[in-house]
């Protein structure tokens, strides 16, 4: 029996084949994998899952494709850290970082949407495939898409951070720069897509690239020895993160892998982009689109498509949505980093400033189990932090002049 | 006259036409003026309450309107209106 049945719109539940679609032609809602997951609950274990491989395809009875993975066969299971000089420091008593700063092969959780979208593009035929990107998600196709050997362009806003763009031009994909944000290049992509039988991760193939990140929540709970946590905080751009991360605690609870759901949910924006976080702020259940203004750039879409369902997940698991501000980003990068020893980029700056906010608000408590959830890595947005660290300090090659300089007594 | 374009899910009612010339002096009239030639797109684009659906977003010359002024947004002549499912992107 096939795992994927159909695919069926989240808002009036029409269904549609397992194709290359992404909205309700009626309503124009989401379309979602729709699983058979009785069939999946007679073949899935704790176990099977444990023999399983090191990456995200341990759990591939719960990932939207029909065959072996051809594509991104190392992303997925990196480090749960226990952070016990952040926690110490900011009053939590098990804290916990989901690490995929050291993702597989471009060190950011777009590795493995990207790992599940570009596998199930093959599995339909395309040869070219394309996104929409702030940046990671583009690095991610073009990296993948060059060891796939398959034709590749990726659309990002003018003003991405500079290793960002050095990060696709490497791959040697059609690094297509749009002069706008990447709201624009959003637009842009959806109208591009309607005329071109190519594979956009996030737009055409969205329904299986969304899921990928599902794995972020399994990996969590395998590697806290089964169990879900109490709090996580999550940062948002189009909150589909959130959504799916929701998403994946409740596929195992309903699978019988999890007892007990207790975890609430927590999303951070940037105070210059939160059109999620102000919604909720002011008990809506619709937001406004925005125009960003951050050194978030990964997360600075104003109109974020995953929006209401990330407002919705919030408030079924009783969580919380926070703010931090630019200076709040680059201190709460630095605190990881002198912390844990982990330099996160300007995404994992919100979400630790987010999580230091909730815990002085007491949403988040001492004895809460939490995790956050760290998803790029510092070395991709120097920019954001490269005027706050300081210079190196410049000696010449003598003994005596490295002694002066530090003060120090010559064998002390 | 104005030049709408329309998304695929949008185009088994325009006949397969990925674009249309219609004319309107603002985004809501616009869209009564498509239905009288293309019947059961107002339905497609509202929601019961007559709002444009969640899930659809309409851009006049590129500019979302609910940067505007929503479907009272005015349109002249050679402006350019793009229909676009609301669902796509991230990251």
């Amino acid at each position: 029996m096939p795992k994927m049945q159909a695919l069926s719109c989240r808002e009036c539940g029409k269904e549609y084949p397992t194709r290359d679609l992404h909205v309700c032609e009626l309503c124009f809602g989401p379309l979602e994998v729709k699983y058979d997951y009785e069939a999946i609950k007679g073949r899935i274990s704790r176990a099977k899952i444990e023999s399983g491989p090191y990456s995200l395809w341990r759990y591939h009875d719960l990932l939207p494709v029909e065959g072996e993975p051809t594509v991104g066969l190392y992303a997925g299971f990196t480090p749960l850290i226990r952070a016990r000089n952040l926690g110490a420091f900011l009053g939590i008593d098990e804290l916990y970082l989901k690490n995929d700063c050291v993702n597989h092969p471009t060190l950011s959780f777009k590795d493995r949407v990207v790992a599940v979208a570009l596998t199930r593009a093959r599995e339909l035929g395309f040869e070219t495939v394309a996104c929409a990107s702030t940046g990671n998600l583009a690095n991610s196709v073009a990296a993948h898409a060059a060891a796939a050997g398959m034709q590749c362009y990726v659309f990002i806003p003018g003003d991405l951070e500079a290793a960002k763009i050095l990060g696709n031009l490497i791959y040697r994909p059609n690094v297509v720069e749009v002069e706008g944000t990447y709201d624009d290049v959003n637009r842009l992509c959806s109208e591009i897509a309607g005329e071109h039988r190519w594979a956009f991760v996030n737009i055409n193939i969205r329904p299986y690239y969304a899921e990928g990140s599902k794995t972020l929540a399994f990996e969590t709970v395998e590697q806290l020895g089964w169990r879900a946590p109490d709090q996580v905080v999550i940062p948002m751009a189009s909150g589909s993160l959130l959504t799916k991360i929701w998403k994946g605690l409740k596929e195992f609870e309903k699978l019988g892998l999890l007892d007990h759901v207790p975890t609430k949910l927590n999303g951070a924006q940037a105070e210059g982009c939160s059109p999620i976080a102000t919604a909720y702020r002011q008990g809506r259940d619709f937001f406004k689109p925005v125009k960003p203004q951050t050194i978030a750039k990964s997360l600075a879409i104003g109109n974020p498509a995953d929006g209401y369902y990330a407002l919705k997940a919030t408030a079924e698991s009783k969580g919380a949505m926070e703010t931090v501000t630019d200076d709040e980003i680059v201190d709460a990068i630095k605190l990881l980093a002198q912390t844990e020893g982990i330099f996160a980029e300007t995404a994992g700056g919100v979400t630790i400033g987010v999580l230091r906010k909730l815990v002085k608000q007491g949403v988040i408590r001492r004895n809460d189990v939490t995790v956050a959830y760290i998803t790029g890595n510092g070395l991709k947005t120097q920019e954001a932090v490269i005027d706050a660290v300081g210079r190196p300090i410049r000696i010449q090659p003598s003994l005596t002049h490295f002694t002066k300089t530090f003060g120090l007594k010559e064998g002390a | 006259m104005i030049t709408v374009r329309i998304p695929t899910p949008l185009r088994t009612v325009t006949g397969g036409q990925s674009e249309v010339q219609v004319e309107g002096s603002t985004v809501s009239e616009m869209i009564e003026k498509l239905a009288e030639v293309h019947p059961g797109i107002k339905e497609r684009l509202y929601d019961e309450r007559g709002e444009v659906r969640r899930f659809i977003n309409i851009y006049v010359n590129e500019e979302d309107i609910r940067f505007l002024t929503g479907k009272d947004t005015p349109l002249k002549d050679g402006d350019e209106v793009s229909i676009v499912p609301a669902i796509a992107g991230g990251g």
